[in-house]
């Protein structure tokens, strides 16, 4: 007789595909945190005063806060003194000049995971910032846009040739003292990419990040600060993957996006990180804090994750809306498959007049994931005629799955219009069987649905990674129906 | 939070005052639970905004007073005639009072029972059969959650206490009128609910709350609704205290198979009101349905905070909440619903909508789902918003004044709630105070 | 074509199937009429290999091949297409990406390529005008918001595009007005030809006016209990189903 969902239970699992070491020589810090490491740190990047000084206030404040708890999540405690915080591949005296001075182990690796850094194999219109480890080890066309002003470099690179852009907007949207990761990020991140959109500037290409942890024991704490000019536009793209390793690995990196006045960001990740193993061994803990300010009239922030790895991911990228007509969006899925857990969602804070915001977040659980969405829409009092739309979703796939909606919504002025909507299923035996019907396999038919049910977020991703995202789903799910 | 020792100590000293007092004082058992809790309470203290579960709840202005229990009155402080307010027209119950916590006899109406239902004063129950009463008492209530309810358990003075045995179907309601008396600010009384049901029972309990003066006393409710398999209860709760008062209650109910529980609460008084219902669908086929209406104004409180718990596969579960915020009103809702990995084909859906109709005015709405089923139907939707700009041009197109039409529109956001109760009368009287609340008076017919 | 014996099969341990024997010849129509709850869906399903009955005895045995034996997908990709009575609804695909990938699956099983963009969108266009299909429809999710008519055409749109060897139409007229019926069986029609068979499961004859059936049978307590040409389906309307059960009691069947 034939089968239905039973044929699912014999879905084979696909491994994780990235999950290879690149041996490479690394300057790496012993593991342990002190005033020392980060005066170590600090001083391997020839840094200014004034930034040692923020590592050395964010420090000390973190050592006054506990790690938070309300997640729902369930994690061993991490040993923040096992870490360490800082590793890079060795370099041959100064940083490279050009792609031709970086490892050829390292391209290596970026071609492996598909990203060719080589300018010329690139797809058009996609610049490169590539980050392994703590360190960004390449930036492609940096010249074509240099020549229209915008500054697309490496964090260290900005803070050497542009303090005073760095000075001014660091912390700015997430200070030091925001959140216990936060602050430990504060203190100790290494590198990451920085963005400057210059006034009126369209930015011709979509900039991209592409995060690598590679070296054992180490935590990635990396700090990406992007900034639009009054009436700027930039589309971002982040990419994250990392090696099979057994044992846990700490990712705590901070994001800070500023929209002035009629400005607009586009911030899309797609978050592969490691997830652990079938019995959840291994996989990195993805504690990150990404936050938006929309600071002038008309200003637009829209966040669009597609989070599939990761043991655990906690995070909530947020939007403040304070210029008046300010936007802010957030569109997620995030899916769970073996013992994964994702508490995710977004935090809009209505602050202007008029401003207005969309919050779409599909969830999806297999196997023994937990998934949960946690957001805030906050309406302030000024916030005259503020507007929110939120749908939740979640779809189960399996029934030692969980899926879990915790928004959280305050009002505080009559003329807000707020609605959230909330669904929780699963996919049908009707909805396979017609598809198997039509000669489609059951693997193909779950793919199918899951993606129509995700098609509300991929829309917004630019094209090559919508693509990419909808392949990584089908991937991230094999192995989990039953 | 362990209590401020000021706190503890006004609490330890009122208890020793009214120990001997206090119903089953001479029952070991009793002393003993009295006894645990006020050592439970003084370990918890109140609960703080740090609590998640209280986090837009700031019970400080509770916590910063003391508030006495009421003595029993020397004399009927009350007269038949003093009833009138507070009951519902044209509905033919059973009637028990309790004035300030304890109850008055010769107020009560309690003829024709039928046989097997045992309606009375919890207190009385206790000295008439403290075997049966002990087997039922504390099996729900929320002693462990929060310092109010382990507080009601040291302190708790009388209640209805409702029993029923298997099929036994109460025909006529019963309603029960908690009322205070006191005109003094910090009095508090600990009204303590039980409510059990036999399989297949049915009955309809309707209970009011309400002060004869407006002081800022503290009534601080516990209640425990254990229903037998396939039993039913409608049950009812008019919260009509002062604008001044506290008023904290909190409501285990237990729905095994085939049982239904039907709840609405209607909250248009009190300072501060804190209204919790903790429901376990036990049982296959369980049904639980808690609808809520709060209509505020001036600087009053109102926080629902629902738990449903779906233990069991089959279940069903409604919550409709609706509420409407003029002045400096702040309302909370905080419904959850958690569907464990056995409660295949739950079926759960949360609403709350919200209307602000004044600067001041906040709602703070959390609806939750917590799920490890996979198939499962679950919901929820919440709205925080105005009276529609288009139905408002609509009726003043058809000639009516915008305040008749905004007072007509809120009236229907409000009557949607009221639709869902099944006593005609109750229906009546509540549609009539809603009226006389939101229209100032004016009848909805001389409107339309 | 296909060749049921003695079949048998139950559904929560409930017989419904009680030796249904049946044989379709390549081209031909056969109508499945009977009244409520005697087995029709039921016997569609089973050839469609949907989850949930158990097959307690017999054989079927499809162009050579024992049909209960595939995967249901298999048996789609090997010629079986049903068209539903309640086709269902998958919110966010389109139904032009449904059809796609179920036209590529049946053509890579034939050993056919995949037929690119361009020449898939081309079939896809000229099939709708079978059923008077606008294009929009292309792009809505599958079956979502369709009305009963839409979804009934939309159907045999898959019909037209798939090229089935066995169409089985389950319960098609029902939800149907006199329009979309004509549309449908005009459809239908479009689609009968030499190597193509239909079994045309319905309760009411109305629809045999329009897709005539080379033969006619009443499923009857889980049984085939009465064949015979079109004049029988005529005759079940007159009278309806009840003499057909009196004449099986008379002779103790």
């Amino acid at each position: 007789m034939a089968s239905g969902t039973q044929n699912l239970d014999e879905l084979i699992g696909k491994e994780y595909e990235h999950g290879f070491v690149t041996e490479l020589e690394a300057d790496t810090v012993p593991p342990g945190l002190d005033e020392d490491v980060i005066r170590a740190i600090s001083a391997k990047k020839g840094e200014p005063e004034f930034m040692l000084e923020w590592r050395l206030k964010a420090y000390r404040h973190w050592t006054t806060m506990r790690e938070p708890a309300w997640a729902h999540v369930h994690y061993p405690p991490v040993d923040f003194q096992a870490i360490s915080y800082y590793s890079a591949p060795k370099a041959k005296g100064e940083g490279p000049k050009s792609l031709d001075e970086v490892d050829p182990k390292l391209l290596e690796t970026y071609n492996k995971l598909g990203i060719p850094l080589k300018e010329q194999e690139m797809l058009a219109g996609v610049a490169v910032d590539a980050v392994f480890d703590s360190v960004s080890v390449a930036t492609t066309f940096k010249d074509k846009l240099g020549a229209l002003g915008i500054i697309f470099c490496s964090f260290s690179e900005a803070v050497r040739n542009h303090p005073e852009l760095v000075r001014k907007y660091l912390g700015s949207v997430v200070p030091y003292t925001d959140n216990f990761y936060a602050s430990l990020n504060s203190a100790v991140f290494s590198d990451g990419s920085f963005v400057y959109v210059p006034k009126g500037v369209r930015c011709p290409m979509e900039l991209s990040t592409y995060f690598r942890i590679n070296a054992q024991n180490t935590g990635q704490f990396e700090r990406t600060l992007i900034v639009a000019d009054e009436g700027a536009y930039v589309s971002y793209l982040e990419g994250c993957t990392a090696p099979q390793r057994d044992e846990n690995q700490l990712h705590a990196a901070v994001v800070e996006l500023v929209a002035l006045k009629d400005a607009q960001i586009k911030y899309s990740t797609v978050q592969n990180w490691y997830p652990g193993d079938e019995e959840g061994r291994g996989g990195i803990y993805n504690f990150v804090t990404k936050r938006g300010a929309c600071r002038g009239e008309n200003a637009k922030i829209s966040w669009t994750q597609v989070e599939t790895g990761s043991a655990i991911t906690w995070k909530y990228p947020s939007v403040l809306l304070e210029g008046d007509n300010a936007v802010g969006e957030f569109y997620s899925v995030a899916l769970t498959n073996n013992l994964q857990q994702a508490d995710t969602g977004t935090k809009m804070i209505h602050i202007g007049r008029n401003t207005r915001s969309t919050i779409i977040s599909k969830g999806i659980s297999a196997g023994r994931g937990q998934n949960a969405y946690r957001g805030l829409v906050k309406v302030l009092k000024g916030a005259e005629d503020a507007r929110n739309y939120t749908q939740c979703d979640s779809l189960l796939i399996g029934h030692r799955c969980g899926a879990h909606t915790f928004p959280y919504i305050e009002v505080k002025n009559p003329s807000a219009k707020v609605e959230h909507e909330a669904t929780t299923s699963k996919i049908s035996d009707d909805q396979l069987y017609y598809c198997m019907q039509r000669g489609i396999s059951a693997e193909d038919a779950v793919s199918m649905i899951v993606n129509g049910f995700c098609k509300e977020v991929f829309k917004e991703l630019p094209m090559e990674f919508a693509v990419e995202a909808q392949k990584l789903l089908g991937i991230s799910l094999e192995g989990s129906v039953g | 939070m362990e209590a401020a020792a000021e706190i503890k100590d006004h609490y330890r000293s009122d208890f020793e005052r009214l120990r001997d007092g206090l119903p089953g004082g001479r029952i070991p058992w009793m002393k003993r639970r009295r006894e645990a809790a006020l050592a439970r309470f003084a370990a918890q203290g109140f609960p703080t905004v740090r609590d998640e579960a209280w986090k837009y709840t700031d019970t400080g202005v509770i916590a910063r007073r003391t508030f006495t229990t009421a003595s029993p009155p020397a004399r009927a402080a009350l007269a038949r005639g003093d009833l009138a307010a507070f009951t519902i027209p044209g509905l033919d119950c059973h009637r028990l009072v309790f004035v300030d916590g304890r109850i008055a006899p010769e107020l009560c109406d309690l003829d024709a029972l039928p046989a097997g239902a045992a309606v009375g004063g919890l207190a009385a129950a206790l000295e008439g059969d403290a075997a049966g009463v002990e087997k039922l008492l504390g099996r729900l209530a929320d002693d462990d959650g929060n310092g109010f309810a382990a507080l009601n358990t040291a302190f708790m003075t009388d209640g209805v206490c409702l029993r029923l045995a298997d099929g036994v179907a109460l025909e006529r309601p019963v309603h029960v009128l908690h009322l205070s008396t006191a005109d003094t600010d910090g009095t508090a009384v600990h009204p303590r609910n039980l409510v059990a049901l036999g399989r297949g029972s049915r009955a309809v309990l309707i209970e009011t709350y309400a002060g004869l003066r407006e002081a800022a006393g503290l009534t601080n409710v516990q209640s425990e609704v254990l229903l037998g398999e396939g039993a039913e209860l409608e049950h009812y709760k008019l919260q009509q205290e002062s604008a001044k008062t506290f008023h904290i209650a909190d409501t285990g109910v237990h729905v095994p198979a085939g049982a239904r529980y039907r709840a609405h609460g209607i909250d248009a008084g009190g300072r501060l009101v804190r209204n919790g219902v903790r429901v376990r669908i036990d049982g296959a086929g369980a049904e639980c349905e808690l609808n809520g209406l709060y209509v505020l104004a001036g600087r009053q409180h109102v926080d629902n905070h629902t738990v449903i718990d779906h233990l069991k596969p089959d279940g069903v579960s409604r919550e409709f909440f609706k509420g409407v915020l003029e002045g400096h009103a702040r309302s909370v809702f905080s419904g959850k619903v958690i569907v464990h990995p056995d409660a295949q084909h739950t079926d759960a859906r949360q609403t709350n909508h919200n209307l602000l109709l004044s600067e001041n005015a906040e709602a703070d709405t959390r609806p939750q789902l917590e799920i490890y089923a996979d198939d499962v139907k679950c919901a929820h939707g919440a709205t925080v918003g105005q009276l529609d700009p288009d139905a408002l041009y609509y009726l003043q197109s058809r000639a009516i004044d915008e305040d008749a039409a905004r007072s007509l529109l809120i009236y229907a956001f409000a009557n949607d709630v009221i639709g869902r109760l099944s006593l005609e009368p109750v229906r009546s009287y509540l549609e009539r105070t809603l009226t006389e609340r939101l229209l100032h008076g004016r009848r909805v017919e001389d409107l339309i | 074509m296909l060749s049921i014996r003695n079949l048998q099969a139950s559904v929560d341990g409930k017989p419904i199937l009680k030796g249904l024997s049946l044989e379709i010849g390549k081209g031909e129509v056969h109508a499945i009429m009977g009244p409520n709850g005697s087995g029709k869906s039921t016997l569609a399903h089973i050839l469609a290999g949907r989850d949930g009955y158990q097959v307690t005895g017999g054989e079927v045995i499809y162009r050579g091949k024992d049909l209960l034996d595939m995967p249901t997908e298999e048996r789609a990709r090997e010629g079986v297409f049903l068209a539903f009575q309640y086709p269902v609804e998958i919110p966010g695909v389109s139904n032009i990406y449904l059809l796609k990938a179920a036209l590529n699956a049946v053509r890579k099983h034939r050993g056919e390529g995949e037929l690119d963009a361009m020449d898939f969108l081309k079939l896809v266009k000229e099939r709708m005008k079978l059923v008077e299909m606008d294009e929009q429809f292309l792009y809505r999710p599958v079956n979502e918001g369709f009305s009963g008519g839409e979804k009934k055409r939309n159907e045999i749109l898959q019909m037209a595009v798939l090229q089935p060897s066995l169409g089985i139409l389950d319960e098609t007229d029902s939800g149907l007005d006199i329009d979309a019926l004509r549309v449908v069986a005009n459809g239908v029609n479009a689609l009968r030809g030499p190597e193509r068979s239909l079994m045309v499961v319905t309760h009411y004859q109305r629809l045999l006016d329009y897709i005539v059936p080379d033969h006619v049978h009443v499923l009857a307590g889980g049984r085939i209990v009465k064949s015979g040409d079109r004049s029988l389906a005529l005759e079940l309307e007159r009278r309806g189903y009840g003499w057909i059960e009196d004449e099986l009691r008379a002779t103790g069947s």
